[in-house]
């Protein structure tokens, strides 16, 4: 053969690959991406683990915090009481969601897209405000309690306590149930249930082995994730939850009320350890995950069944049916001129002049705050998701980013805003200039809803090619001009999607700013607290209405705007 | 060379020891260096030897296929040709120049994926131009070698079509349009064919070669499809488990397997065991078949090999049997259009069975409807032993 020439010798040691600017590009963005991580989620944890072990005036105590909060039970009670309302309100609303979403893709029930938009409506509405609503309806001078006023027998379901907070809760975590599970259930393949036909399989057998186990995965996650959201939540419990004491409400009358921050960061450990346990446990089991349906699978078409379709109709009615009226009274409530002498309607109490909260100020600041959060927000998780996805080298970089992205879903909106509050306003800190500014409250909110945000990102840009990048540098097309040329504009639908989920939450949230915001920038959801502790709920259901309508308002102008976005898309989408 | 260890240097050349050097490579390029050098190159993930040891040599305006079945190592050796992995050890030559530390976007490939991996959101055009416009080229410029390609590979006017607006076949033209934009040295095709259906794999087959003789780029593509590989390859380079088996024409291996892997991939192979009881003999339980010369010595387990089409039909029926033929038994008869495949059980102690293709002329002097048993016989030139 004529190979030999007067070439160097093949070296013998291990081939490294040169290291090119984009290399550099990729990593320098890599390295950034960690430190934010590190800096939104990890650094600010640690002052406040410390704080525990801290006094009031900062001697150090060691455990004594833990030991008093144990021994003294009016306040470890709450412990156990969190627990209860988060497991019975878990129970409920799984139950409820799993009929409902089984409803929306198993049976040709009439009216199903009505449905499944009206059953999301509580995505819209902060807790705090179905709180309120649910003050109007079951409350001492509530439309059932009193039978509408002495017109129709009355119930009283002794609203402030358990049942109030549990009735919220399940309204609050129903339709991420409901989107875990919808999702869960229309992932399915046809073939699997003709072929159980025509093994003469019975309906209930072919549902035993067929359907529960193809949801299985999805039930445990609905199951975790509505868990740790009751298990937090401080809205509902804040305003209906009477003498029943929760964690949550504990960690801010210890903060707020008696400005005892070393007891607020014990018991946010207490908030903090069930939380993190439950995430924990969820991913090990979604790990053992595995794809249940191929690319090749065929999709479901619901055959009609009067008897089934008929029951499932007067289920999801039920449900929705609530959910409406909850979201009517909220409205009538903040209409309605004297509740419950005068019914005469009007716009009286959506004059914020003289009530607490800083009035159409906190609700312009509000829609600040969730536009640069939608912004800035979408922006770096993308980022951040494309390096994580797509990135090549750094794997344990990669890992590590990927973790970190994962971890704000275990944390709670208290616990987070609380550590902020340890790690900003420590004057040693350089960040510390960010302190009692609206970019912290960004920062926050982007942190706290980050997870749900990377995790959509990191899903979508799974699905597409992995050859894209191997093409481009083929044709010596560095990584960032496809990122922008085809990867963008491939995920623009994805991109919105999380845009709009920031801007929603963070016109809803409470729990992780209430610490946080300073007296000069007031907030719309915040407001509602301050208005419902001064006892001036009308105005509190009218803030809430005012919220609720904007995002509402921001989902439509989506939808309408994407019409023409989402046609292509799917038209790009389309494989032959 | 001097640093190649000798064991590998005898592996490497044990492979085509036997064969007539003709038949490997082409007379003509013995003459050139090799374009592409593949030396000594070892890839290891973790435990797992995805390569050991690969030596190959592509000439200029060659046509490669790397054969083998999934977890051969195929496309792990062509990623690491393109620098999209690197190899644990080794070097990569390309044009005669050290290429195995560069990563992709130094090295002058172009490279067709499975998937095709069209950008969805732009068309046809756009796709194409997408390495000529960053490389800052004269729009005119662009405009004109967009037009060229399209009429390469057979797509006029349908440049401004989305890629999910085009079939299977039109979308691969357009893939390969894009892999050849910057003119580059070396062509790769990663299983460019296997996402599309029967009918339009065997024209874009044509196509491709055509497309590729004409341009006289050296091209190495991956695929575990034998018929592919054998209409297709100047040259093929047979894998199995991370090492090469055989490299060489398509007709000198099929006609001369190196080993009972390479014979029984490429085509079909009869097996028969045995022994080998003399020098050109070989005993398969109570049968004895001549040979031709082979370096197994006498009293070695063996393997007696010979593909369907060079077993004889004795049509004769003589009952003094004659050397190299059988009987046996008729168990199955498949028809396949041109021909009829028989699976046959040997009278005798043999286990396995046998596949025999007769053609239409020869199946109806059979009467294949009451057909029990037949004569067979083994031409001694045809048979292999392994």
């Amino acid at each position: 053969m004529t190979v030999t020439s007067n070439r160097s010798p093949i070296s013998s040691g291990k081939i490294k690959p040169i290291t090119t600017s984009e290399d550099w590009i990729m990593r320098g963005l890599l390295l950034l991406g960690t430190l934010w991580l590190f800096v939104g989620v990890v650094f600010p944890l640690y002052p406040m683990l410390i704080r525990s072990f801290y006094d009031s005036n900062g001697s150090w105590v060691g455990l004594s915090n833990y030991v008093k909060y144990i021994n003294t039970p009016s306040l470890s009670v709450s412990f156990f009481n969190s627990f209860y309302i988060a497991i019975v309100s878990t129970i409920i609303a799984v139950s409820l969601a799993l009929i409902f979403s089984y409803a929306l893709t198993r049976t040709a029930m009439v009216g199903k897209p009505w449905f499944k938009i009206l059953g999301m409506l509580p995505i819209y509405i902060p807790p705090i405000a179905t709180a309120i609503g649910l003050i109007y309806l079951f409350g001492n001078k509530g439309l059932v309690t009193t039978g509408a006023f002495g017109r129709l027998p009355t119930w009283d379901i002794n609203l402030y306590g358990a049942n109030g907070i549990i009735l919220g809760e399940v309204l609050y975590v129903f339709p991420q149930a409901l989107v875990i599970l919808t999702t869960a259930l229309s992932l399915t393949d046809a073939r699997l249930y003709e072929a159980a036909q025509a093994l003469r399989t019975s309906p209930m057998r072919t549902f035993l082995t067929i359907t529960i186990p193809s949801v299985k995965y999805g039930l445990i996650s609905a199951m975790f994730v509505c868990f740790i959201l009751a298990f937090t939540d401080f809205g509902v419990p804040k305003v209906v939850g009477g003498d029943f004491n929760v964690l949550a409400t504990d960690i801010y009358k210890q903060v707020i009320g008696q400005q005892n921050f070393s007891m607020g960061a014990t018991i946010s450990v207490f908030l903090l350890i069930p939380t993190v346990f439950a995430f924990v446990i969820d991913r090990i089991i979604q790990r053992k995950q595995t794809a249940l349906v191929t690319a090749k699978a065929v999709p479901l078409q619901p055959k009609s069944n009067p008897m089934l379709d008929g029951i499932m109709f007067a289920f999801c009615s039920l449900i929705v049916g609530l959910i409406l009226i909850v979201f009517a009274t909220i409205i009538l409530a903040s209409l309605v001129q004297v509740w419950p002498y005068n019914f005469q309607l009007g716009f009286k109490h959506y004059n914020f002049n003289n009530v607490a909260g800083g009035g159409y100020n906190a609700y312009w600041n509000s829609i600040v705050m969730s536009l640069y959060t939608a912004l800035l927000g979408t922006i770096i998780v993308f980022i951040g998701a494309y390096l994580v996805e797509k990135g090549k080298g750094l794997k344990w970089l990669r890992s590590l980013n990927y973790f970190l992205s994962t971890v704000p879903l275990a944390l709670p909106g208290l616990v987070l805003g609380l550590a902020y509050v340890f790690f900003f306003n420590n004057p040693s800190n350089p960040l510390n200039g960010l302190y009692g500014t609206l970019g912290i409250l960004v920062i926050c909110n982007i942190i706290h809803f980050y997870t749900v945000c990377f995790l959509t990102a990191s899903t979508g840009l799974k699905q597409i090619d992995p050859e894209f990048e191997a093409v481009s540098a083929s044709m010596a097309v560095p990584f960032y001009k496809t990122f922008w040329l085809v990867t963008v504009p491939l995920c623009l639908p994805i991109l919105l999607e999380i845009g709009i989920y920031y801007f929603v939450n963070t016109m809803v949230t409470i729990s992780a700013i209430i610490f946080l915001y300073p007296a000069h920038i007031p907030l719309a959801a915040v407001a509602i607290i301050n208005m419902d502790d001064a006892g001036d709920i009308a105005p509190a259901a009218a803030m809430s209405t005012l919220i609720v309508l904007t995002s509402m308002g921001i989902r439509a102008i989506y939808w309408w705007g994407t019409k023409g976005l989402r046609k292509r898309n799917q038209a790009w989408l389309k494989r032959s | 060379m001097s640093q190649i260890p000798e064991k590998s240097k005898v592996s490497a050349a044990k492979v085509n020891q036997d064969l007539p050097n003709e038949l490997t490579i082409p007379v003509e390029r013995q003459l050139t260096e090799p374009y592409l050098q593949i030396e000594n190159v070892n890839k290891v993930f973790g435990e797992f030897v995805a390569l050991k040891d690969i030596y190959l040599n592509v000439y200029p305006g060659e046509f490669v296929c790397l054969l083998g079945p999934s977890g051969c190592g195929k496309t792990t050796l062509l990623r690491i040709i393109c620098g999209l992995e690197t190899q644990t050890s080794g070097r990569i030559m390309q044009g005669g120049k050290d290429v195995s530390q560069l990563p992709p976007q130094k090295r002058d490939f172009g490279i067709v994926f499975q998937s095709y991996a069209l950008f969805p959101n732009l068309t046809a055009e756009q796709n194409i131009a997408y390495g000529l416009e960053n490389a800052k080229k004269p729009k005119a410029e662009i405009r004109q070698r967009v037009t060229e390609l399209l009429e390469l590979v057979g797509l006029e006017g349908l440049g401004k079509k989305y890629p999910s607006q085009m079939s299977g076949g039109q979308q691969q033209r357009v893939a390969l349009a894009r892999a050849l934009a910057l003119s580059p040295g070396l062509l790769l095709l990663d299983e460019p064919l296997s996402a599309l259906d029967a009918k339009v794999r065997d024209k874009l087959r044509g196509e491709i070669t055509k497309v590729q003789r004409r341009l006289g780029i050296t091209t190495v593509m991956v695929t575990h499809d034998q018929s592919e590989a054998l209409a297709m390859a100047d040259r093929v380079v047979v894998m199995d488990k991370g090492y090469i088996a055989q490299v060489g024409t398509a007709n000198s291996i099929y006609q001369y397997p190196q080993s009972p892997f390479v014979a029984n991939f490429i085509g079909v192979m009869n097996f028969l065991e045995g022994v080998i009881i003399a020098e050109k003999q070989i005993r398969c339980g109570n049968l004895t078949f001549n040979v031709p010369q082979n370096q197994l010595s006498v009293n070695q387990r063996a393997k007696l090999a010979i593909r369907p089409e060079d077993i004889q039909v004795v049509f004769e029926q003589t009952n003094n049997k004659t050397e190299n033929t059988l009987t046996a038994q008729v168990e199955d008869i498949e028809f396949l259009g041109s021909v009829y495949r028989l699976t046959l059980n040997p009278e005798g102690d043999a286990k396995e069975s046998l596949i025999v293709e007769i053609n239409t002329h020869q199946a109806r002097q059979l009467d294949l409807n009451n057909l029990q048993s037949l004569n067979i016989y083994f031409p001694p030139e045809q048979v292999k032993v392994f």
